[in-house]
């Protein structure tokens, strides 16, 4: 077993955090106030890489691991959740499968501008009738006589939808055919027929647009199915799976600017004539999140290891997933409670970080689906699998 | 056009320095290594010129332990050409004049157009290195440089001074000294970080670029630390808190001194 990371991990990792120190942080706060996607900060993402860590490199992209994809995600966390959010949802929910399913005219087409974010990703799955029940799809896709598609319905929650030039669609061509009836579309956001509704006005990542998508009538080619028709549902789990590796890594982002915060604070507040840091109640905190963001960290990179090395990797997304955005929502409300009534207020980050941290417990799968993931591997793999 | 750049690794600045009381040195190995982030501006401007230039080769120079390769590749990763690293255990202990010596040396057998260095280093913090390796090299020098192009043969930078700035030219080859205020180095771009490695990267000993063992290390070092002391206390300081009025009070109490 080895722990250290490569040269070129740790290069990247640099990278990532002294862009996200130096660039994203001083911004942090007003992307959320002022519930702005951070455009010029991800062209900059795009145009060093970030944007499309995995994608090969024949695709355009930098063609690295999912552990370095991983570290690179919780440094743009540690300095602003939303950002994260974008980040990883054109990483994990975009190019991924584009890049796994996609034929070699769809990689070529869309991969080179969305790994440098000249264009932006969306993944329209979730609808207003079908969130964790994914399989509730409502979206039609209805085959033409000569073999061109169209696609009717309303796609709910989605991430860059606002912003987004292309998105990965799902719809049920074939309801009798039940989770094999389901179809994946790569959607450019300028067909005839698309249309973003407004942004949600969101608890946290106030930065991330989220919104409707109506399909009404759009006509798309053949050429735009990807992967193979009524293999969307298969498409979308695989690629969810993927997509907890990043958001496990947004979680532990969080709760690292949890603890740093915390860290600082705690170290120049003083109560009752000492430091706050030297009152066991404030200390433990701070060594109980230290502890959990260690774990989720852990659990986080042997997802993204197992994905590299091409081992079955799905429980142990779930299992960083779930951990992951647990230890954030605890490492946050535990930061304001190290703050006081100093937390409570915008001036510090941490109640930024405490509204941020809840939506990692919700998107690309609740707790309670992770739940659910891991309990299934149990019964079908054994407890030590 | 050739650019060399003098390029330096040091101790990360999140890391406290410590001084190692046995050898009266600068503890250098504990903590994260990475490049000096002066060096950054150097590189970022020798970038730029071979960019403006349209060809041209930017080396990165440098002289430390071998490992220090690995903090070099960052300059590598941000797209200079190759690099060239002086490691020798008889290089070791080397101060001002020995390790100036030593580049001199190495930056003669490169033999380019423009040699670049950043300010200073953040460990050392001596600021002269580039002055002493262009006298061992007899080579005009201009420092703090704020603005420069390179253009037929010749430089032209825009020098920083307390009155100002001052526009100096010169024929090349020549040594210039870049302030951290000349540019914003780029971040390496992940493609650049996966192609650093591929990139050539000599370690040599002294006896590969022809130097002398004897003016290099603690052998051809002339400084002598005899003693390390706290600085001393600085006694009454008086602190102004800014209430609009602070301006003024500085003024007042540098008039009262007669300081200005």
């Amino acid at each position: 077993m080895d722990f250290a990371l490569t040269e070129e991990q740790r290069m990247v990792q640099a990278t990532a955090r002294e862009f996200a120190r130096e660039r994203i942080a001083p911004e942090a706060a007003a992307i959320d106030r002022e519930h702005r996607h951070p455009a010029a900060l991800v062209a900059a993402m795009g145009e060093l890489g970030l944007m499309g860590i995995t994608v090969a490199e024949a695709d355009g992209g930098a063609g690295l691991d999912n552990v370095t994809y991983a570290l690179a995600v919780e440094e743009v966390a540690v300095a602003c959740a939303s950002t994260a959010a974008v980040m990883s949802v054109n990483n994990s929910l975009v190019c991924d499968p584009i890049g796994r399913f996609g034929t070699p005219e769809q990689r070529t087409r869309f991969l080179p501008s969305l790994a440098s974010a000249r264009t932006l990703g969306c993944f329209a799955l979730s609808e207003p009738e079908a969130g964790s029940d994914a399989a509730a799809q409502r979206t039609t896709a209805t085959v033409q006589s000569d073999g061109s598609w169209v696609l009717s319905g309303t796609k709910n929650w989605i991430t860059n939808g606002p912003v987004a030039d292309v998105a990965v669609t799902f719809a049920m061509n074939d309801r009798s055919a039940g989770t094999r009836g389901i179809t994946a579309f790569i959607v450019p956001m300028d067909t005839p027929g698309v249309t973003a509704g407004a942004p949600d006005d969101k608890l946290g990542i106030r930065g991330t647009q989220s919104s409707q998508i109506v399909l009404d009538d759009v006509h798309l080619g053949a050429d735009a199915v990807l992967g193979q028709v009524g293999s969307g549902f298969k498409v979308a789990m695989s690629t969810l799976d993927g997509g907890r590796i990043g958001i496990a890594a947004q979680a532990v982002g969080i709760a690292r600017a949890c603890l740093e915060a915390s860290l600082e604070y705690a170290k120049q507040r003083t109560s009752f004539g000492k430091a706050i840091i030297d009152h066991q109640a404030v200390a433990f905190k701070l060594a109980d999140m230290a502890a959990a963001i260690d774990g989720a960290r852990l659990l986080t990179l042997r997802a993204a290891w197992l994905k590299d090395n091409g081992l079955p990797y799905g429980r142990a997304a779930a299992t960083a997933k779930l951990v992951a955005s647990e230890a954030a929502n605890d490492a946050a409300r535990d930061a304001i409670q190290v703050f006081g009534g100093n937390g409570y207020v915008t001036e510090n980050p941490v109640e930024r970080h405490f509204r941020d941290a809840k939506i990692t417990e919700i998107y690309e799968g609740t707790s309670e689906i992770q739940r659910i993931v891991i309990a299934a591997s149990l019964v079908r793999d054994g407890v030590l699998n | 056009m050739k650019i060399a750049v003098c390029v330096k690794e040091v101790p990360d600045t999140s890391v406290e320095k410590r001084i190692d009381p046995s050898t009266m040195r600068l503890s250098r190995d504990a903590g994260d290594r990475t490049l000096n982030s002066f060096d950054l501006n150097a590189i970022e401007q020798a970038i730029r010129l071979k960019e403006a230039a349209g060809d041209g080769e930017v080396v990165l120079v440098s002289m430390g332990p071998a490992r220090a390769v690995e903090s070099i590749r960052k300059g590598l990763a941000m797209g200079a050409d190759r690099a060239v690293l002086v490691a020798d255990d008889a290089a070791a202990g080397s101060d001002l004049v020995a390790t100036s010596y030593v580049l001199a040396t190495a930056l003669e057998r490169e033999n380019p157009d423009v040699i670049l260095f950043g300010q200073q280093a953040s460990d050392g913090d001596g600021a002269v290195m580039w002055s002493a390796v262009a006298d061992r090299l007899r080579l005009p020098v201009i420092s703090q440089i704020s603005e420069l192009t390179v253009a037929g043969g010749e430089a032209t930078a825009k020098r920083q001074t307390e009155f100002g700035y001052d526009t100096i030219k010169t024929a090349l080859p020549a040594v210039l000294a870049v302030s951290d205020a000349i540019n914003e180095p780029r971040y390496p771009s992940l493609k650049g970080i996966m192609g650093a490695k591929k990139k050539p990267q000599d370690v040599l000993g002294l006896g590969d670029i022809g130097a002398d063992a004897s003016r290099a290390g603690s052998a051809g070092s002339k400084t002598e630390v005899k003693a390390l002391n706290a600085p001393p206390s600085r006694g009454d300081t008086q602190k102004i808190e800014d209430d609009g009025s602070a301006a003024e009070k500085v003024v007042a109490f540098l008039i009262e001194r007669k300081l200005v």
